[in-house]
C-alpha cells in the first residue's frame, strides 16, 4: 500500500516530470537525427558537453538563458563534426558516434580541469528556479506535477510540440521523414540529402546539449564527472520505444522517469529495508527493456537509418 | 495546330561523355528530342542508357558535353535544375519514401522547406485532376509502401507531371509491369504526347520500342550506333544494331520425356503476406522435358518456387521425389534430392554480393567433399571448382577472388547456372532465368537449359515472359491465383488462348465442366 501512497502523491509526479525533462530534450534530438537516417551515438558525450558548457557559462557570469544557448551551441559544434564525418564522408555511424562520445566527454573533463585546476568541490551556480504558472498550478496533484516546474521543463514540453509540428505539418518535416526512409526520393525531387541530414544532426545535437544543460542548470546546480551517467543511452532506447514519434517518445521519457522516481521512494519504505537497493536501481532499466520489447514490435524503423548516401551510386 | 515530329527541339544533347575509371559509359553522344515525340533508347544492359539519362537528370555529371533544354543550357549535376527546366524522370528503381502517403511523395520538395504549411489541399485537387487527365488512377492517401508495382510507377509519373514536366524520361518502365499494365502505361504516354509532352523511353524490349516510339536510338557499349525511324524498321534490324552481330535463337529439338521425377499432389500452401498461396495444385515434372509455367506475376509462382526449392513445406498434399514421398523438406533436403536452383532474384537470394566468386560458387555445397574435409575448408579445391565454372560457363570476370557484385547480371547468372548444373541435378528449377539479361546471355542460358533437358533433367521454367515459355517449354501450365491449368503440349495453344487462362478464365470453365 505504500506504493499506492507514493503513486498518488504530487511530489512523486513532480519528480517524475523533472527527471524526464533532460531525457525529453535529448530523445527529441536523437529522434530528429534518426528520422533523417543518422544514428547519433555521440548523444552521451554531447550531453556531457552541454552540461558543462551551460554551467560554465553561467558560472562565468552569463545569464541563465545565455547558458542554455551556449550549451546548445556546444552541442551543435560536436553535431557538426558528427555530421561531416557521417554524412558527406559516409563513415560508419557507430564508429563516428562512439568516437564523438569519447572525444566530447574527455575534452569536457579536460576543459573542466583547465578552467578549475584547484577545485575539489565543484562550485554551485544560481540555477533556474521553479516557476509556478498562475491558476494552473493550483490544480491538485497535476498543478504541482506539471505547472510548478522550472522554465526548462516547460521548454522541454514545448519543444516536443514544436518537433511534432515540424515533422508532420511542414514541408521541412516531410523532407526529413523522406530522407530517413529513402534518400533517393529526396534527391530525385531536387532536394539536398546531405544538407537535410547534416542539418538534422546539428539541430538534434543542439537539443542533446540542452538536455545535458538541464542537469547542471535545473537539477543539480553544479557540474561533476559522470553526472550524465548513461542518460544518453537511455534516450536511444526511448527513441525506439517511441517508434520514432515525438509524442510517444515523450510518454516513454515520462514513463522511465516515473519508474526512476518510484524506485528512489521505494528504497525508503519498509520494502527497502529487506531488499538490496541495487534491485531498486535496476528497476527502471528492467521495466524499460520490457516496455521496449512490447512497444517496438510493430515500430516502423526509418528504412535508411544508418545507410550512408553517396550521390551517383545506387 | 497540327502536331508534327520534326517540330522544335526541346532537348539537345551534345557530345556527352562519361567515364567510370577505364570504362567509357557514354562516348560523345549527341541527339535531339523534339516536341511531342517519343524516342526510344534501345540497348542491351550495360550499353549506357541509364547512365546517359542520369546525366541528363543531374544524378551524374558528364565529363564532357553540353545539354540544352528549351534552348537554355542545363547546369550539370543538379536534379533540381533539371526539374525546374521541365525534365521529369521515372527511375527504374522507384524513388518513393515508403513511410509517406502518395500525396506526400508527390509534393515532397515542391514547397520551399521553410514554409509552415505544406499546401496539401491544393495539391490534392491538382493530383486528382492529373490522375483523370492522364488515366493514372491511384489513391492520394494510400501509403507508398502498400502500393503494387504498377501503382508505384503511376505515382512516379504523377510526381513528374505535378512538377509540370515537359520532357518525361522513363527508364525501363515496363520491366516490372504485367502486359496489361504496360498497355495502360502506353495509353498514358500517348495522352502525354497528345498534350505536347516529349518522352524518352528506355528499353531493351524491341516489341515495346516498336509499339510506342517514333524514332529509335540504339546504344551499344556506350556509343550511339544509329538512329532509325520506327515506321521504317523491324525487330531484325534493331536486334542487329543492338548486338552488333546476328542473333542465333537457341535450337529446341524434340523432347524425349521419361519418368516423373517430381510429383505434387493436391498441394496447398498458406499465403505469405500479400503473396498468393497454392490452391490444391498438382504437377508432374518429367525427365527430359521442360515444363513451362506461365502466368502474371504474383499468382503463386513464388510459392511454387519456394516449395520446390525447399524453402516452404506443403500445408496439405504430397510431394514426391523420384517416386518416394518426402517427410522432412528443407533447402538442404532439396539439394540432397539433386534439385538445381536458379532463383528469381540473383542479387538477393542467388548470391551474396560481397562474397567472392569462389565463395558464391560453393554456397550450396561448402560443407561437402571436396570443399570441406573433416571440418576444414579446402580453398584450393574451391578455387579449382570456381575456375572450372568460369571456363565452362564463359563467366567474364576479373577472377575467382573478385567480389560477385562487380559482375554484370549476365555473368552473375552464368555463375549461378554453373553452380547449379555442375552439381549434376536431376531436377532444375529455373525462375525467370533470363530476366534483365542481354541477348547474348539469354541465348546462352537458354541453350544450357535445353542441353540439361536433353541430358535427362526435368526442368521447371517459371517465367512471366510468354514468348520465352512458348519457345522453350515442351509442356505448358498456366498458374492463376494459386491454381494450375491442365498441361498443354507445345504448339497446341496460341498466346491469346494462354492469355485467357492467365486472366483466370479457363479455370472457371474447367470447374464448370467438372461440376
Amino acid at each position: 500500500m505504500e506504493i499506492l501512497d507514493i503513486l498518488i502523491s504530487a511530489s512523486f509526479w513532480a519528480a517524475a516530470v523533472r527527471i524526464a525533462s533532460p531525457l525529453i530534450f535529448a530523445t527529441l534530438g536523437e529522434l530528429i537525427c534518426e528520422r533523417a537516417g543518422v544514428l547519433n551515438l555521440g548523444i552521451e558525450g554531447i550531453m556531457v558537453v552541454g552540461a558543462f558548457a551551460g554551467w560554465m557559462a553561467v558560472y562565468s557570469g552569463a545569464d541563465l538563458w545565455v547558458g542554455v544557448g551556449v550549451a546548445m551551441g556546444a552541442g551543435m559544434l560536436f553535431g557538426l563534426l558528427h555530421a561531416i564525418l557521417s554524412v558527406p564522408f559516409g563513415l560508419s555511424q557507430h564508429v563516428v558516434g562512439l568516437g564523438i562520445t569519447l572525444l566530447a566527454t574527455a575534452s569536457t573533463y579536460f576543459a573542466y580541469r583547465v578552467a578549475l585546476p584547484e577545485v575539489t568541490n565543484p562550485p554551485r551556480i544560481e540555477a533556474f528556479k521553479e516557476l509556478a504558472i498562475p491558476l494552473l498550478s493550483d490544480i491538485p496533484v497535476i498543478g504541482q506535477a506539471l505547472f510548478t516546474q522550472t522554465p526548462l521543463t516547460y521548454l522541454a514540453f514545448v519543444t516536443a510540440a514544436i518537433v511534432a509540428f515540424v515533422l508532420y505539418r511542414t514541408p521541412l518535416g516531410l523532407a526529413l521523414r523522406a530522407v530517413g526512409e529513402n534518400p533517393h526520393s529526396v534527391e530525385a525531387q531536387g532536394l539536398s540529402v546531405t544538407g537535410l541530414r547534416m542539418g538534422a544532426v546539428i539541430v538534434g545535437s543542439g537539443l542533446m546539449g540542452v538536455g545535458g544543460a538541464f542537469l547542471t542548470m535545473s537539477a543539480f546546480n553544479s557540474f561533476f564527472f559522470e553526472m550524465v551517467n548513461g542518460r544518453g543511452w537511455i534516450c536511444i532506447a526511448l527513441v525506439v520505444f517511441g517508434a520514432w514519434k515525438p509524442g510517444k517518445a515523450l510518454l516513454g521519457a515520462l514513463l522511465f522517469a516515473a519508474f526512476d522516481a518510484l524506485q528512489i521512494r521505494l528504497q525508503q519504505t519498509s520494502l527497502g529495508a529487506d531488499i538490496p537497493y541495487q534491485i531498486f536501481l535496476m528497476m527502471p532499466y528492467l521495466l524499460s527493456i520490457l516496455a521496449l520489447v512490447v512497444m517496438s514490435r510493430r515500430a516502423e524503423v526509418p528504412a535508411a537509418l544508418m545507410v550512408p548516401f553517396n550521390k551517383g551510386e545506387r | 495546330m497540327p502536331e508534327a515530329t520534326g517540330a522544335r527541339a526541346v532537348l539537345r544533347l551534345r557530345n556527352i561523355t562519361k567515364r567510370f575509371g577505364p570504362l567509357t559509359a557514354n562516348d560523345a553522344i549527341t541527339f535531339d528530342l523534339h516536341e511531342g515525340e517519343v524516342i526510344a533508347l534501345l540497348g542491351e544492359n550495360g550499353a549506357g542508357k541509364t547512365t546517359l539519362m542520369n546525366i541528363l537528370f543531374g544524378h551524374y555529371t558528364a565529363d564532357e558535353g553540353e545539354i540544352e533544354v528549351f534552348g537554355e543550357p542545363l547546369p550539370p549535376g543538379n536534379p533540381r535544375a533539371a526539374l525546374e527546366a521541365g525534365v521529369g524522370m521515372v527511375h527504374q528503381h522507384f524513388t518513393l519514401a515508403d513511410n509517406l502517403s502518395v500525396l506526400d511523395n508527390i509534393v515532397l520538395g515542391t514547397v520551399p522547406l521553410w514554409r509552415l504549411r505544406s499546401g496539401r489541399g491544393a495539391a490534392r485537387a491538382r493530383i486528382d485532376q492529373l490522375s483523370r487527365d492522364f488515366g493514372l488512377s491511384v489513391h492520394p492517401d494510400a501509403k507508398a509502401g502498400a502500393l503494387s508495382v504498377g501503382e508505384r510507377q503511376r505515382v512516379e509519373i504523377l510526381k513528374a507531371l505535378y512538377r509540370d514536366a515537359r520532357i518525361l524520361i522513363l527508364d525501363e518502365p515496363t520491366a516490372v509491369l504485367t502486359p496489361q499494365e504496360t498497355d495502360d502505361l502506353f495509353a498514358t504516354l500517348r495522352k502525354a504526347v497528345a498534350l505536347g509532352l516529349s518522352v524518352i523511353f528506355i528499353s531493351h524490349k524491341m516489341h515495346e520500342v516498336l509499339a510506342i516510339s517514333s524514332r529509335v536510338l540504339v546504344l551499344r557499349h556506350g556509343s550511339l550506333i544509329g538512329e532509325v525511324v520506327t515506321a521504317e524498321t523491324d525487330r531484325h534490324q534493331l536486334a542487329h544494331m543492338m548486338v552488333g552481330s546476328e542473333i542465333v535463337a537457341p535450337e529446341v529439338g524434340g523432347a524425349a520425356p521419361g519418368e516423373v521425377l517430381l510429383r505434387l499432389r493436391d498441394v496447398s500452401t498458406l499465403p505469405v503476406g500479400n503473396a498468393v498461396g497454392l490452391r490444391s495444385l498438382s504437377l508432374d515434372l518429367r525427365a527430359g522435358q521442360i515444363t513451362g509455367l506461365a502466368g502474371v506475376s504474383g499468382n503463386g509462382q513464388a510459392a511454387l518456387a519456394d516449395l520446390i526449392a525447399g524453402e516452404a513445406m506443403p500445408e496439405t498434399g504430397d510431394l514426391e521425389i523420384a517416386g518416394a514421398g518426402i517427410d522432412t523438406w528443407s533447402p538442404r533436403a532439396a539439394l540432397d534430392a539433386r534439385i538445381g536452383r536458379i532463383p528469381e532474384d540473383r542479387h538477393r537470394t542467388g548470391t551474396i554480393s560481397d562474397f567472392t566468386l569462389s565463395e558464391n560458387s560453393v554456397l550450396e555445397a561448402y560443407e561437402k567433399e571436396p570443399f570441406s574435409k573433416r571440418g576444414w575448408f579446402d580453398w584450393a579445391a574451391v578455387d579449382k571448382h570456381t575456375r572450372a565454372i568460369i571456363a565452362r560457363y564463359d563467366v567474364r570476370c576479373p577472377g575467382p577472388d573478385a567480389r560477385i557484385r562487380l559482375l554484370s547480371g549476365g555473368n552473375m547468372q552464368k555463375l549461378i547456372l554453373g553452380r547449379a548444373l555442375e552439381a549434376d541435378p536431376t531436377i532444375i528449377l529455373a525462375v525467370q532465368p533470363v530476366r534483365g539479361l542481354d541477348i547474348g546471355a539469354v541465348t546462352y542460358v537458354q541453350s544450357r537449359l535445353i542441353e540439361a533437358r536433353d541430358a535427362g533433367a526435368a526442368v521447371l521454367l517459371i517465367s512471366e515472359d510468354l514468348d520465352e515459355i512458348l519457345t522453350l517449354a515442351d509442356v505448358i501450365h498456366v498458374i492463376s491465383e494459386g491454381r494450375l491449368s491442365p498441361a498443354f503440349t507445345r504448339g497446341t495453344k496460341t498466346p491469346a488462348e494462354l492469355g485467357v487462362w492467365m486472366a483466370g478464365q479457363g479455370f472457371e470453365e474447367a470447374a464448370g465442366h467438372a461440376a
